[in-house]
């Protein structure tokens, strides 16, 4: 039976326009775009200025603002680093949201041990941003913000257009993870004054290994990576030419389908939360209810846990993902990988809860039928999952002796 | 059919788990929860003359939880008290083909859950 995927929030295939696009760039049009002065390295060399290009035009950007990585984590890593580094004089405190992804969260502790101070600021039940919690934790030597525009684990799609505001009054830089919205929902970084955002094209039918990230002109940085003068200085390193050719084309084919796809699942997921939400009891969904990604539903159900759902509906050859503890870090060396997911837990969603939470992430390729399929097969693995959980033997017991 | 890090033995066991369901008036049950994991396991016992004659299960949790649970019923079955009180979480994983490593603690809730159900037992006889 023929798979359905139903996790593009992970990350999608590459488009086969896309790919044809790559393919003369590891052969016939090898050369190191470094090497402007011969043919073998102009070619190349204006492949990716053409994509750059590209890029820029998808997030509202000038071509010399948009600077190419070999991931979104290392163009997380350069924005928050790099910012951090370059206006160290200006102040020590930085602050990041609760819903970070690990590529921001995880810089917390290196970014102490050279000396700064790092916070967190939190979110409400729908994942949207605590303004006043921001207010509170920013103080005078507050140098850093960083915020995604959307998360990827719960839908939520982030104010920072407000944010942003905030933040200019108060002279503090803006960092903001776009690799949710960046070639799925419109975003302008001009219109939404942010100083960096990262770009990551695997979320949009491009290749993976490429990345990109949008420094606003005139914004003291620090490069990372010490080695030769590409990318205007902020990143040493051999381009990627082939996936960043790949990543042009990506992101010339969602600002031409953008609408269309967008619409399509707004359809899909509307049918697939309504769905679920006549089908099972005890769901509870998770994010923001209007303000999300389209083609996105998460939830969490009592009494199941979300490895055994996720294993279950990957034998229904449904691929989903999970922020159940269990399924965390199934190939960590120890059980100290094993966490509860911090999206859900900053959000209020117990540990003990979490267990139960499954994200569906819909595609461009998916259809109304993949759709129905899912919703034919989910009450029923949710029902094998409770009859055997003694939580829910309690529950119903404590039900009907309450009566 | 292996998936991800579970061998075919763990994967036959939570896709058609044995001896899943409760005992009416079971003669021991042991319930046991992972707050690392969120798991909880319930183990009931049937036992006549020192031998277990029945086990069943319960367990609300993950891939490999399910696995161990469902394992142990059939290790356990037939056996006397002594003799299902030597079974070891190493033994429970080994039957199972091996647990990843982060799991391992899944086979240790077995054995803990079966260890609290005989001493049910145990305290059942010795008020009874």
């Amino acid at each position: 039976m023929k798979r359905i995927y139903f996790d593009h929030a992970s990350t999608t295939p590459v488009d086969r326009i896309v790919l044809k696009s790559m393919e003369p760039y590891f052969i016939e049009h090898f050369g190191n775009p470094s090497s402007v002065l011969i043919e073998e390295g102009a070619v190349p060399h204006r492949a990716v200025d053409e994509a750059r290009e590209e890029i820029a035009l998808l997030v509202g950007a000038s071509k010399d603002e948009i600077i190419f990585t070999s991931s979104a984590t290392e163009s997380n890593n350069l924005a928050v680093k790099g910012l951090a580094l370059a206006n160290r004089d200006r102040g020590r405190r930085i602050l990041f949201s609760d819903i970070e992804h690990y590529s921001i969260i995880n810089q917390a502790d290196f970014l102490r041990g050279i000396g700064f101070e790092v916070d967190f600021v939190k979110v409400d039940i729908n994942g949207m941003l605590d303004m006043e919690d921001l207010k509170r934790k920013l103080t005078k030597d507050t140098i850093l913000v960083s915020l995604m525009h959307a998360n990827l684990e719960i839908g939520t799609i982030e104010p920072i257009k407000e944010i942003a505001f905030f933040l200019k009054e108060k002279d503090v830089l803006f960092h903001s993870d776009g690799a949710g919205t960046c070639g799925t929902i419109p975003v302008n970084v001009k219109d939404l004054n942010v100083d960096t955002m990262i770009i990551s094209p695997h979320q949009f039918y491009g290749p993976k290994g490429v990345a990109a990230l949008y420094i606003k002109k005139g914004i003291r940085l620090t490069p990372i990576m010490q080695g030769g003068y590409q990318e205007m200085g902020y990143r040493a390193g051999t381009e990627n030419v082939p996936a960043i050719v790949g990543f042009g084309k990506a992101a010339r084919m969602a600002m031409e389908e953008m609408d269309k796809r967008a619409e399509k699942l707004t359809l899909l997921s509307k049918r697939l939360w309504e769905g679920l939400a006549s089908s099972i009891d005890y769901i509870h969904f998770t994010g923001h209810p209007e303000k999300r990604l389209p083609g996105h539903v998460s939830f969490w159900i009592e009494f199941v846990e979300g490895e055994s759902l996720l294993l279950w509906l990957n034998l229904n050859n449904i691929a989903s993902s999970s922020g159940s503890a269990c399924s965390s870090n199934v190939l960590a060396r120890d059980e100290t990988g094993l966490k509860a997911s911090h999206v859900l837990t900053a959000i209020g969603v117990s540990p003990e809860i979490c267990h139960g939470s499954i994200t569906f992430s819909l595609g461009k390729d998916n259809t109304m039928e993949e759709v129905e399929h899912v919703l034919s097969v989910m009450p029923g693995i949710v029902k094998r999952l409770r009859d055997m959980s003694p939580l829910y033997e309690k529950f119903k017991k404590e039900q009907t002796g309450g009566r | 059919m292996p998936q991800g890090p579970y061998s075919d033995i763990v994967m036959d066991h939570f896709m058609n788990p044995r001896n899943m369901g409760e005992i009416e008036n079971a003669d021991a049950v042991g319930e046991v929860g992972n707050p690392a994991c969120g798991d909880v396991m319930k183990l009931y016992l049937k036992i006549e003359d020192g031998k277990i004659v029945d086990a069943k299960f319960k367990t609300f949790g993950c891939g490999a939880a399910i696995a161990s649970s469902s394992i142990t019923t059939e290790m356990i079955k037939g056996k006397t008290i002594d003799e299902a009180l030597k079974i070891s979480n190493e033994a429970v994983a080994q039957a199972l083909g091996g647990l990843p490593p982060a799991k391992q603690h899944c086979s240790v809730l077995a054995e803990e859950a079966l260890k609290i159900a005989i001493e049910d037992y145990n305290k059942k006889k010795g008020s009874g």
